[in-house]
């Protein structure tokens, strides 16, 4: 290991334009998967922050007695996928109709509205065809008399969502393999930058393993390098986008710790992958 | 004993070339001196490739201090390499290190305790006549240095055999002569040598055992330079 070290830094004391200009490469690789990982984890909380409002309304017969309430609630919140279940009183109901669908006032006063138990779902729980599935149960109890679900509005975000996950998964591999190729570049031209003293090691009888490791520990470093600059980069343009722009919410903590490590392994890889190569046709050549 | 080197039937072919050794069997044997010689392309480097296992034979097979091409894997490699020393024309120093530096490496890449590195390479620098140049970087140094520092690196590991191709290439007459005592005293003492070189003066001086390559075939084996060299090198 000392002696991968100090290979190491003389690798970097040789050529520090070329050590620096790969730990840019891989900065400016992640920096642009950092910006679409930025893009994509807004456009999650937006949807998640839309979708939190999926409900389903199941309104209660004007004849159920109010021990039965408690009774149809602790059913309710029996079903898979039902995240609480809030009861709304038909005094409650009123005064919230009054507040917001004020122009109607006068007209609310001759109309009683019934009492209502207003089901929350969990995060796995909102796609369509499962909220259609839960409303259809909570129809069935007695003393519910009709049940209500914003189903086209539900259908529509879960298409959106689903448009949005298609479009990130293609775009995130597009930026990844990007990403891949640019650090592997880099590290390709750290090996080829440094072939004769690996034909020299391999002369007299160093072992692959031993070859490997400055190379490795080197890739790891620069993808550590590239990853923490990028991880900076990317929080510039957050506050950059929050100042001028909209509000944005940026990485959560183990999300940076995530960002740096990968790249730090894809900097490992691609070290392991362009010496391995190497060293192939070292063995194949001529 | 087992010879050092055996060849049987080894030949080898690359892609585009064609055939560079058609199937050629020889023995050296331990502590050995051999020169190996004939024109350009006729298939010295490629023997010794074969010999040093840097390439496999294409048929036929070699074996190399214990080791065989039809079954050394290539984690087995360096355990071999580090039972050879292998000296080129271009010297093969790493330039930003010194002389002292680039023996060092051969040791260090190699396992070496670090507290024994620098006694092996003053020993071995004192060998070939460098004591005083240990500190001395490549481009310091001349032709006839800079591969006697190759040689050197070479011996680090204190290897059963020495290959050689064409290490007098690059050097003058001078530098070329004493390269060839040098190489000829460490086969005196006890390291089996394999040399390839152009250098038809000093394979008749020397009168060692030659194997003379023409056209990818070995055609002569003994010590007649007469017989070996007229058709081999092409010189009188």
């Amino acid at each position: 290991m000392r002696l991968a070290l100090r290979e190491l830094w003389l690798g970097v004391r040789r050529a520090p334009l070329l050590a620096a200009l790969g730990a840019g490469t891989m900065a400016l690789a992640l920096f642009a998967f950092g910006l679409f990982a930025l893009v994509a984890v807004n456009l999650e909380a937006s949807l998640g922050a839309l979708e939190d409002r999926v409900e389903i309304r199941a309104f209660l017969a004007d004849t159920i007695p109010p021990a039965a309430v408690a009774e149809a609630q602790r059913a309710l919140a029996s079903l898979p996928g039902v995240a609480t279940v809030g009861y709304v009183s038909r005094d409650s109901a009123l005064r919230r109709a009054r507040v917001e669908l004020e122009e109607f006032r006068d007209l609310l006063e001759s109309t009683p509205l019934p009492a209502s138990l207003e089901l929350r779902l969990t995060p796995g729980a909102r796609a369509p065809r499962q909220v259609q599935a839960l409303a259809a149960q909570a129809e069935a109890l007695p003393f519910v008399d009709e049940v209500r679900y914003g189903r086209e509005w539900v259908e529509k975000l879960h298409q959106l969502r689903t448009a949005a996950g298609v479009a990130a998964a293609l775009l995130g591999g597009a930026f990844a393999t990007i990403a891949l190729l640019l650090i592997g570049t880099t590290i390709r031209m750290a090996v080829l930058a440094r072939a004769r003293e690996i034909e020299i090691m391999r002369l007299v009888g160093a072992t692959d393993a031993f070859i490997r490791l400055p190379y490795l520990l080197d890739g790891a470093l620069k993808g550590l390098a590239g990853g923490v600059l990028a991880v900076a980069l990317v929080w510039g343009v957050h506050l950059l986008a929050a100042r001028l722009l909209v509000p944005t919410r940026y990485f959560s903590g183990w999300q940076v710790a995530a960002g740096v490590a990968a790249g730090s392994l894809l900097g490992l890889l691609g070290s392991w992958v362009s010496v391995n190569r190497h060293l192939r046709a070292l063995w194949h050549q001529r | 004993m087992d010879p050092l080197v055996r060849l049987v039937d080894a030949s080898r072919s690359v892609p585009r070339a064609g055939t560079v050794l058609h199937p050629t069997s020889f023995l050296l044997g331990r502590g050995e001196f051999a020169y190996l010689v004939g024109p350009s392309g006729s298939g010295k480097s490629t023997l010794l490739r074969l010999v040093a296992m840097a390439d496999p034979p294409t048929s036929g097979t070699v074996e190399t201090a214990g080791f065989s091409s039809a079954t050394i894997r290539p984690r087995e490699l360096p355990l071999l390499r580090r039972r050879l020393g292998v000296v080129f024309q271009d010297f093969r120093l790493l330039p930003d290190r010194t002389a002292a530096q680039n023996v060092a490496f051969a040791l260090e890449v190699t396992g070496t305790p670090p507290g024994e590195v620098a006694e092996r390479v003053a020993r071995r620098l004192a060998q070939v006549g460098l004591a005083a140049r240990g500190r001395a970087y490549p481009h310091e140094l001349s032709g006839g240095e800079q591969q006697r520092v190759a040689i050197a690196r070479a011996l680090a590991n204190d290897p059963v055999l020495l290959l050689a191709d064409e290490p007098t290439g690059n050097l003058d007459d001078r530098a070329a002569g004493a390269i060839h005592e040098l190489l000829a005293d460490i086969h005196t003492l006890g390291t089996a040598v394999l040399m390839a070189t152009h250098d038809a003066a000093q394979v008749r001086r020397a009168g060692h055992r030659l194997l003379a390559l023409h056209e990818g075939r070995l055609h002569y084996d003994g010590t007649d330079a007469g017989a070996a060299l007229p058709r081999a090198t092409g010189s009188p």
